[in-house]
């Protein structure tokens, strides 16, 4: 089969690469361009570990095929920090503690900033059903839910203060 | 998985023409099903069709007193068309069931109809909103009620050719509610084990005039069950009603026996599942008198 020629947007950067037309977008951003911030945990949409924005939208980059990016926008875990300046987000998993082997963390920190830009407020019951498709063996999810609450409370404080 | 070739064409005509000259070619909406299928060699296509570049194919638009939903659309973008929220909730609900926030940003409604898993969540609820499908295909479109297209398990009546290219849903009917209820045994990301979709009309009086009662999850495809729904008209729900309601639910059912419900289990739930749904409907449907 004819391979692709894909131009796309990641992280704010022009990007282009050939594929297979069958290959996932988790494969391409990983191989083509590696960008190996996303992990493939499963490969069939349960864990969110390959979770990424596909213009503005969360979704699982194992579930899109590399194909469909084409004039997309796209933004990975790898854009989400300044320079060397974490995000609040990716900060604050630190502090709580919020990984142990840090697979699942991509996933998370995508989701969450995701979840932060829609509903800057969430409540416990909102953060853990909106993180319901990103799984973690390790940390038994309280440390992440009480980091994503501990985001958002900076978060809107540094808005109040902006 | 074997490399098959990917098309997004731009018009229904172009993909029309496309899955016609190649049996086995597979039409594309969110993936969430499809890919997952491919990648675990359940199926193999030669041809991956993409709708989502054809013009109307997503999003939600008036059509007549009522909707259409582009076959595309993906589930989240229903929440946010405050008018189709508003008539339909119920149907709402149900593809925001479906999965977790990523996969409800691919998934489609017609993605759930078409792969015609006996347990998609949207297809019940579709059914009970009386919602068709407008099919287009190489000898042009035609219009089918959305309980008609599965056939068994994974099978639908499309020919080849033909795909679907919008869901029609009414106006909300004056005193009309709908609802949908899955029982899993987990809060979230989870296959139902049994599911039944209720959309009712209440006259000021509060006597039922119309009644769609529908089930998932319990037979080879979704079912409309017409003796449940008929059970229901003329009652103010009285439990002599209900009860002959969940009759009929029951009766329905030929469930399969799985490590996820026996088939008692199955049946009993279905017609419990069905009652509380009827009662969310009834008091959506008491809202809009
Ligand atoms: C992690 C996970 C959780 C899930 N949870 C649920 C759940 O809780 N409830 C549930 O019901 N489902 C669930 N699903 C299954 C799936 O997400 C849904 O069935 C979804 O609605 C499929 O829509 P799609 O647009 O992704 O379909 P696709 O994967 O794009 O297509 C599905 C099938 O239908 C065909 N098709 C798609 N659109 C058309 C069309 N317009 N005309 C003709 N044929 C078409 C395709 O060729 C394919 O065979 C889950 C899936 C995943 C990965
Ligand atoms: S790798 Fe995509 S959801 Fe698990
Ligand atoms: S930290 Fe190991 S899976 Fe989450």
């Amino acid at each position: 089969m004819t391979k692709q020629f894909v131009t796309t947007t990641v992280n704010g950067d022009t990007a282009e690469f050939i594929c297979e037309p069958g290959e996932s977008l988790l494969d391409a951003l990983r191989g083509r361009l590696q960008l190996t911030g996303s992990k493939e945990g499963c490969g069939s949409g349960d864990c969110g570990a390959c979770t990424i924005l596909l213009d503005g939208e969360m979704v699982c980059s194992c579930l899109v095929f590399a194909a469909e990016a084409e004039g997309r926008v796209i933004e990975t875990v790898e854009g989400m920090a300044d320079g060397s300046v974490l995000h609040p987000v990716q900060r604050k998993f630190l502090e709580h503690a919020a990984l142990q082997c840090g697979f699942c963390t991509p996933g998370f920190l995508v989701a969450t900033k995701a979840l932060l830009d829609h509903n800057p407020d969430p409540s416990e019951h909102e953060i853990r059903y909106w993180l319901a498709g990103n799984l973690c063996r390790c940390t038994g999810y309280d440390k992440i839910v009480r980091a994503v609450q501990d985001t958002a409370r900076e978060m809107r404080n540094e808005r109040k203060t902006a | 998985m074997p490399q098959p070739g990917y098309h997004a064409p731009e018009t229904v005509q172009q993909a029309i023409a496309l899955l016609s000259k190649e049996p086995g070619a597979r039409v594309l909406a969110g993936g969430t099903d499809l890919i997952v299928q491919m990648r675990s060699g359940r199926i193999a296509s030669p041809l991956i069709v993409d709708l989502k570049r054809i013009s109307g194919m997503i999003g939600i638009r008036a059509s007549g007193d009522g909707f259409a939903i582009g076959a595309a659309t993906p589930c989240t973008a229903l929440k946010k068309d405050a008018a189709f929220a508003a008539a339909w909730p119920g149907v709402v609900e149900a593809a925001n069931l479906i999965g977790s926030v990523q996969v409800r940003n691919r998934a489609t409604m017609a993605g759930n109809l078409c792969n015609a898993s006996p347990a998609a969540d949207s297809v019940p609820a579709l059914i009970a909103a009386g919602a068709t499908c407008l099919i287009a295909g190489p000898s042009g479109e035609r219009e089918l009620p959305v309980e008609q297209l599965a056939t068994g398990p994974g099978r639908t009546g499309l020919a080849t050719g033909e795909f679907v290219v919008e869901l029609r849903l009414p106006a909300r009917p004056k005193g009309g509610g709908d609802a949908y209820l899955r029982l899993i045994p987990r809060t979230e990301m989870d296959i139902a084990v049994v599911g039944a979709g209720a959309a009712l009309v209440i006259d000021a009086a509060g006597t039922c005039t119309a009644a769609r009662i529908s089930i998932g999850a319990v037979a080879p495809t979704a079912l409309l069950v017409a003796d449940a729904g008929a059970a229901l008209v003329g009652s103010k729900f009285d439990d002599a009603a209900l009860g002959r309601m969940g009759e009929a639910v029951r009766a329905a059912c030929s469930p399969i026996d799985d490590k996820r419900g026996t088939i008692s289990y199955r049946t009993d739930m279905a017609a419990v599942i069905a009652r509380r749904a009827v009662a969310i409907a009834r008091q959506r449907a008491g809202e809009a008198n």
